[in-house]
């Protein structure tokens, strides 16, 4: 009973910083509630029995990509975003389109997993045994994801390096 | 305890919150931030079926996404900052240069 009430609240605030991040104009508000919703969903993984999911959802996701997320936007002196005229066939077939198509999905989900629950502690996603795992079934793709990472580092390097403007005296001697 | 198809159901949510964004959006930092939410949806299903399936890989793939996210954050942030080096602008509609 405690895990559903822990559920649907962190469920709640998930779901209010998602709609806040489209409702919100500005782009630092809508990073403020992504970091909410990263939260939550943080402890959402705690109730599954994920630990170590946890624990790096909130220093990587919420510690790191976030705060270069609010870095660029500081950066960039980002604004208001301007109002959209929105076409009105959007709103007219959009809306009941995507009620029609949530609720389907939602409908069959509950009808058709049967009455599959998922019992918290059921499964130990402590950080030994994901490393165990990590180092020992996953230990190419983990290998190949530390030269991705490289990779993207020099291509980040390489995108936002200022191109050097050449002193007047230096044209054409280069 | 609490039944598989709600940790679905929120994931699928978060998803469709991050489609929308992507769609309506018209900051190219909130549309990169909607393109974070959808991960983090997908991410949801991923630990909720490994916990349903008792598998852990599903939490090593967790892991893995993290760390695509976080490359593709990085890159896409470099690329940001260009294209605002470049066209003084963060508005979607007002890079059109591959434009008819």
């Amino acid at each position: 009973m405690l895990h559903l009430v822990l559920f649907s609240v962190f469920g709640a605030i998930c779901v209010a910083g998602a709609v806040n991040l489209l409702v919100q104009r500005h782009p630092i508000s809508s990073a403020l509630s992504l970091i909410a919703v990263m939260a939550s969903l943080a402890v959402e993984y705690l109730l599954l029995g994920a630990e170590f999911v946890a624990a790096v959802q909130v220093i990587i996701y919420a510690g790191a990509i976030m705060v270069l997320f609010v870095f660029v936007i500081m950066l960039l002196n980002a604004g208001q975003e301007e109002k959209l005229g929105g076409s009105r066939v959007a709103i007219l077939f959009g809306i009941p389109g995507v009620l029609v198509g949530s609720g389907l999905i939602a409908w069959m989900l509950l009808e058709h997993s049967g009455t599959s629950e998922v019992t918290v502690g059921a499964l130990p996603g402590a950080p030994n045994t994901i490393g165990w795992l990590l180092f020992h079934d996953f230990l190419l793709p983990f290998e190949v994801t530390s030269v991705l990472i490289l990779i993207a580092i020099m291509g980040a390097v390489v995108l936002a390096t200022r191109e050097e403007i050449p002193a007047p005296g230096e044209r054409g001697n280069v | 305890m609490v039944p598989l198809p709600y940790y679905l159901m929120l994931s699928g949510v978060l998803f469709a919150c991050g489609v929308t964004g992507f769609l309506i959006k018209r900051n190219i930092i909130t549309i990169f931030m909607s393109i974070e939410l959808m991960l983090n949806g997908v991410n949801l299903s991923f630990v909720a079926f490994a916990a349903h399936w008792h598998a852990l890989s599903g939490q090593v793939f967790v892991f893995f996404v993290m760390v695509v996210a976080a490359a593709e954050a990085a890159v896409g942030l470099a690329i940001i900052i260009a294209v605002y080096r470049t066209r003084e602008t963060l508005n979607v509609d007002q890079v059109n240069l591959l434009k008819l």
